[in-house]
């Protein structure tokens, strides 16, 4: 990992490879984040671009009160909404929804049709390079809300309060849209790999 | 325990979340244990969703072109010399 600090002073004394460092870590984590926003990969990328343009302008005047992470996620969100193209709210909590199918489960609310067994075998060193190159494919069928989230907090490694303040909403608001997103996310892989 | 509280897997697969984030209270997180030691089945649902988390952080990022990443280079030193 490089080391925050080392890397902002070097920025701000113009060292041009530490901007290229800053570029490599984080250009796919910001473009990632910045389609969940935006409808096309196109305006993702010129919102991408737009923040780094953002970054060239502003590393003088950072000071460190958030890790460096942090302040380019908040910079790419903020051009993103203002981008905003089809930012439409779903909001999580007045209807919690099953997330696995009401179907699968008896009248005692026990597993009529439980899950088959997989997990074990996406352990498995070369099935679970597979299964993330699935899981990758299918996070972007995710309705937004929850595809933000999950790429946050289980892609992007965000604490829990930085990805409610990037979104603006509750621990508990984002607690479910993660839940389901990540319910979405292991009924897809079940369709996949448990099958017999 | 009594009965009427034991929960059932149709609610135990909506704690999972919950379960892993920490947010639940004592109680329930007693009773959603107590449910997935008599269950192999939201127990296997529970690592299925860990595997399915544990995959998420494994996806490689796609790199960016030596162009692109040179013409972001440039877009600083021309603002650093600016």
């Amino acid at each position: 990992m490089v080391d925050d600090s080392d890397l902002v002073a070097r920025l701000q004394a113009g060292d041009e490879q530490a901007f290229a460092t800053l570029v490599d870590l984080y250009h796919a984590p910001l473009l990632r984040l910045a389609s969940t926003f935006v409808p096309s990969r196109a305006v993702a990328e010129e919102v991408v671009q737009d923040t780094w343009l953002g970054v060239v302008r502003g590393i003088e005047r950072f000071e460190g009160r958030s890790s460096l992470k942090t302040w380019l996620f908040r910079i790419v969100v903020n051009r993103a909404r203002t981008t905003g193209v089809r930012e439409r709210r779903e909001t999580p909590t007045d209807q919690p929804e099953p997330t696995v199918s009401p179907e699968r489960f008896n009248a005692g609310g026990g597993w009529s049709s439980p899950p088959a067994p997989w997990a074990d075998d996406a352990e498995d060193r070369i099935v679970a390079r597979q299964t993330a190159a699935k899981v990758a494919r299918h996070l972007n069928l995710l309705p937004e809300r929850q595809r933000q989230v999950v790429v946050m907090r289980d892609f992007e490694g965000l604490p829990a309060t930085e990805a409610c303040a990037l979104l603006g909403i509750t621990e508990a608001n984002q607690r479910v849209l993660l839940h389901r997103g990540r319910a979405r996310l292991r009924n897809m892989l079940e369709q996949e790999l448990g099958k017999g | 325990m009594s009965r009427r509280d034991a929960i059932v897997c149709r609610q135990a697969v909506e704690l999972v979340t919950d379960y892993l984030e920490g947010a639940l209270t004592a109680d329930e997180r007693a009773r959603f244990e107590t449910h997935l030691a008599d269950c192999p089945h939201c127990r296997e649902y529970l690592r299925q969703m860990r595997v399915t988390i544990a995959a998420l952080g494994r996806v490689e990022p796609e790199s960016l072109s030596r162009a692109a990443r040179d013409d972001l280079v440039a877009l600083y030193r021309s603002w650093r010399a600016g």
